[in-house]
């Protein structure tokens, strides 16, 4: 039992997270910048965040994550960190030559009042940013928000810097990405292409944490969001933003700067959310659904009328990031599954009420708790009160799984022990089905394991 | 890449042509995309596998994570250290000190897990919200009369070395607390080895089978009471020497207890490292039995080594790891398998690493202090390496340039210290190398 030190009573807990269901600011700005073509992140603080939040990258990607550091000191936490991101911009563009440079702070930089804004003009007036090269900058203190908060402010910066507005609308909509893998940002582009409406997907992970073995490496790989295609975001029609935690500070800003207005909705995961994304796309580009779609659609529908039996008032506990988890409760819910116990680490106040709607009329009696100390040991702890047939998230659920014996889904960030998250997307209704069979498989092969044997059944 | 780092010229040379010294021990150019970690990263990374103690780390909720159970470090009994503490500081705490916070998370953990010790380890900002972390842990240490260490691991305070040394003086505090446990004669602490894939359990085995005591091993499958009575052991044998020579010194200084620093790597290191012991203790009863252990090994080992050997003779390998002591046994643990080291680098080496390093390899070896992707992409392809050993970020890197890969740091899955990690050694790199897959390469 490694987790044998879990104790089956909840107790209040105001100081302290034990097995945190989330992780800090930093790292989620230097997944949205990786999502830029010829970006390179550059993280404002010590060397060992940098590090670490490669290693993270890498270990759930399986791929080469670039990313630059300002490499503090004793000095730097004294005198400012000025000095180190002055240089390190004259460095990176002379060594690495990205196009941009998407700086992030970190809760050192932050603390001793490192102001990137001064410091990023003070190197364009030294000339130290190249003709034709850009350095945008984000604040992410890690004391703030979680992973999810610093991708949300790294899009906001990447919007506010390249956007703008000409006189000339051009008939295409903004799809502002919440945090998904490169996978599912493939599939929302093929989704896009089957409807026929003309986008600017920001960010694009597809083709660069997802590369194919060539012999060679690349510091920039092909993907990623380009630079005219961020310019020409300020001239689209329409913003849609996927996940409001995620997405929304970016969309108000392309609204307030380029008066491109905006809709959030969640992330299309499940059929409802799909539903509306569809719908909204449709609305948003000015098209009818094509036929492929509503086809695709009926397919998740006919698996679930068949598969009804096995899903059917399965208790589910679910812990993840709230863009992601919103729309993958509802799914669980519309599929007639309970799902009894909900964590997310990311504080943000319209959790409890999303969760409501959707759960109070169907599973009345699910626990939900987001923010501090919504973390795995409270999760692992309802489940010991009483315990659940399935448990999806990151990883960092296989300890519970393995002592409380649950079947085991992976979805989230970070996946560091399975693959397959970076090229099976799980949004959309073709991803539907996908969740549906990694959910049945895991549940099944339970059955099929431990059952007794008079239960044992052939055809299932 | 069209121009190297700016004044990075000094960390690298080659063998052959470059005469002068390497420079090293740096602290990174600022805008490099260093393979470099932290101050923090140090500290607890060496103090991490010590099973039946409290790690807190007290900062905002990254370190944290970052650092959940990602060390292979097996331990034999409790499971503690496997479970991840943050004090999660947030914006007020920033703002009105985090003391009490600190205090109040320490409380609830003692008395929940009952630990043996406490570790807390302080985080960038609380070097500059100015914590007097010190002070919370003396109070603790008197209410709950449990040691409560703090350690001032600030990322910023200088490079992971720093944090190696803050490490071991926390673990000097711990020594010499228990005057009354008696250990038998030829004890010896075993220093610097992490019980990656139980790669400690073997080597207690090997010594015990000459007739040698563990009393404490610092830090794989740790326990808080075996360190506390480390200085009665006669002789401190340390690896890992970058992380560890500092306590082996302190403790010569205070105990007057002598070390020897060994590697485990390779057969010449390993059988050395048992010879040494058996030297020190001037028993000719022990060194039989050292030479009996390594015939048998050697002769179970050596035919099973030469398939590989076979496949894998004339083969390149360039090496990347975090320490360069770490290195020196590789080196020579690929020539044991007909392979040439063509690239060697390290994150932490010093000078003496980097000459010993240099006198070991040959003509035209590149030898390199704290590198990055690009350069060593670059230097790969230069030399033609068929493998890279290195840790995590290094992997993918390797992958896509098409070579094979053998970890060698924290997420190593088999034992690859002694006869039988000798082995393993083998089987991963000739796994790697000779892997259909690369057939398939355009």
């Amino acid at each position: 039992m490694l987790l044998r030190h879990t104790t089956k009573e909840v107790r209040e807990r105001t100081a302290l997270t034990v097995n945190p269901a989330k992780t800090c600011q930093p790292v989620g700005a230097m997944y949205a910048a990786l999502g830029v073509h010829g970006c390179l992140p550059h993280s404002h603080g010590s060397q060992g965040c940098c590090s670490y939040h490669r290693s993270a990258l890498t270990r759930h990607y399986k791929e080469p994550v670039m990313a630059a550091t300002s490499s503090f000191t004793e000095g730097s936490s004294v005198f400012g960190g000025q000095a180190n991101l002055l240089q390190a911009i004259e460095t990176i563009f002379a060594v690495y030559e990205p196009e941009i440079i998407a700086v992030h702070s970190t809760c050192l930089s932050e603390t001793i009042g490192d102001d990137l804004n001064q410091i990023v003009n003070k190197a364009k007036d030294e000339g130290k940013v190249p003709f034709g090269k850009y350095v945008i900058q984000a604040s992410t203190p890690s004391y703030v928000g979680s992973h999810v908060t610093g991708y949300a402010n790294m899009l906001e910066a990447f919007v506010k810097y390249f956007a703008e507005k000409t006189n000339e609308k051009i008939r295409q909509i903004n799809l502002l990405s919440g945090w998904v893998e490169p996978s599912d940002m493939r599939e929302l582009k093929r989704i896009m292409k089957m409807m026929k409406v003309k986008s600017v997907l920001l960010p694009d992970t597809s083709d660069v944490l997802d590369t194919p073995m060539t012999g060679k490496f690349e510091m920039y790989p092909k993907g990623g969001t380009t630079i005219p295609e961020m310019v020409s975001m300020g001239d689209s029609m329409q913003t849609l933003g996927l996940g409001e935690w995620a997405t929304t500070k970016a969309a108000i800003m392309l609204d307030n700067q380029c008066k491109v207005p905006f809709d959030i909705i969640d992330i299309p995961v499940g059929l409802k959310a799909t539903d509306r994304f569809i719908q909204a796309l449709a609305k948003a580009g000015r098209v009818s659904i094509p036929e492929s779609i509503t086809e695709e659609r009926g397919r998740l529908l006919d698996v679930i009328t068949d598969m009804h039996q096995y899903l059917y008032g399965k208790r589910v506990a679910v812990y993840g990031d709230p863009d992601n988890i919103i729309p993958l409760i509802e799914f669980l819910v519309d599929m007639d599954m309970k799902p009894v116990y909900i964590v997310s680490g990311t504080p943000g106040k319209h959790f409890d009420s999303r969760m409501a709607e959707i759960l109070s009329e169907r599973v009345p009696e699910a626990k939900y708790k987001n923010g501090p100390q919504a973390d795995m040991f409270l999760m692992h702890q309802w489940i010991k009160e009483n315990p659940v047939d399935l448990l999806i998230g990151n990883t960092y659920g296989k300890y519970i799984a393995r002592d409380e014996k649950i079947p085991f889904v992976r979805m989230g960030f970070p996946i560091v022990d399975r693959i397959g998250h970076s090229y099976f997307s799980t949004l959309g209704y073709t991803g539907g089905l996908r969740i549906v069979e990694k959910l049945l498989s895991a549940i099944m092969d339970k059955q099929d394991a431990t059952c007794l044997e008079e239960k044992f059944e052939l055809v299932m | 890449m069209n121009e190297m780092l700016k004044g990075r010229k000094s960390q690298i040379v080659t063998k052959g042509h470059d005469d002068v010294a390497i420079a090293c021990g740096k602290a990174s150019i600022a805008g490099s995309v260093s393979q470099r970690a932290c101050v923090f990263c140090g500290s607890r990374v060496v103090l991490y596998p010590i099973a039946d103690a409290l790690h807190l780390i007290h900062g905002p909720v990254g370190c944290a994570a970052y650092t959940w159970d990602i060390r292979g470090s097996l331990s034999s009994g409790p499971q503690l250290h496997r479970l991840s503490f943050t004090t999660d500081l947030k914006e007020k705490e920033v703002v009105f000190g985090g003391e009490t916070r600190l205090y109040n998370a320490l409380i609830s953990l003692i008395d929940q897990y009952k630990p043996k010790a406490a570790f807390v380890y302080a985080t960038c900002i609380v070097g500059v919200i100015g914590d007097d972390m010190e002070a919370v842990c003396r109070r603790v240490t008197r209410e709950k009369g449990i040691d409560v260490i703090p350690l001032m691991s600030e990322g910023f305070n200088g490079t992971k070395k720093d944090g190696y040394k803050i490490a071991c003086a926390a673990l000097s505090k711990l020594i010499g607390t228990d005057q009354t446990s008696v250990v038998p004669e030829h004890s010896i602490n075993i220093l610097g080895d992490f019980n990656l894939a139980g790669e400690l359990w073997m080597l207690a085995e090997y010594y015990r089978r000459m007739g040698v005591n563990m009393v404490a091993c610092m830090t794989g499958d740790g326990r808080i009471n075996d360190i506390r009575k480390a200085h009665k052991a006669q002789l401190n044998v340390v690896q890992c020497s970058g992380s560890m020579t500092y306590l082996a010194k302190d403790m010569e200084d205070k105990y007057g207890i002598p070390f020897m620093k060994v590697s485990y790597f390779g057969i010449e290191d390993m059988s050395d490292a048992l010879y040494e012991v058996a030297r020190f203790f001037k028993s000719d009863e022990m060194m039989q039995k050292a030479r009996e252990l390594v015939r048998e090994e050697l002769s179970k080992l050596l035919p099973a080594l030469q398939e590989y050997r076979a496949k894998l003779e004339g083969k390149k390998a360039a090496i990347y790891v975090g320490g360069a002591f770490k290195a020196i046994s590789l080196v020579k643990a690929l020539r044991l398998l007909g392979m040439k080291t063509v690239v060697v680098g390290s994150q932490t080496g010093n000078q003496d690493d980097y000459n010993l390093l240099k006198e070991l390899c040959d003509e035209g070896t590149i030898i390199v202090d704290d590198s990055n992707p690009n350069e060593l992409s670059e230097f790969v392809k230069q030399t033609g390496a068929n493998l890279f050993i290195g840790g995590v970020k290094e992997r993918p890197i390797a992958f896509k340039l098409g070579l094979g890969f053998c970890d060698h740091n924290h997420e190593r899955k088999e034992a690859l210290a002694g006869y039988e990690g000798m082995l393993n050694f083998a089987k991963e790199v000739h796994a790697s190398v000779c892997s259909p897959v690369w057939k398939f390469m355009k």
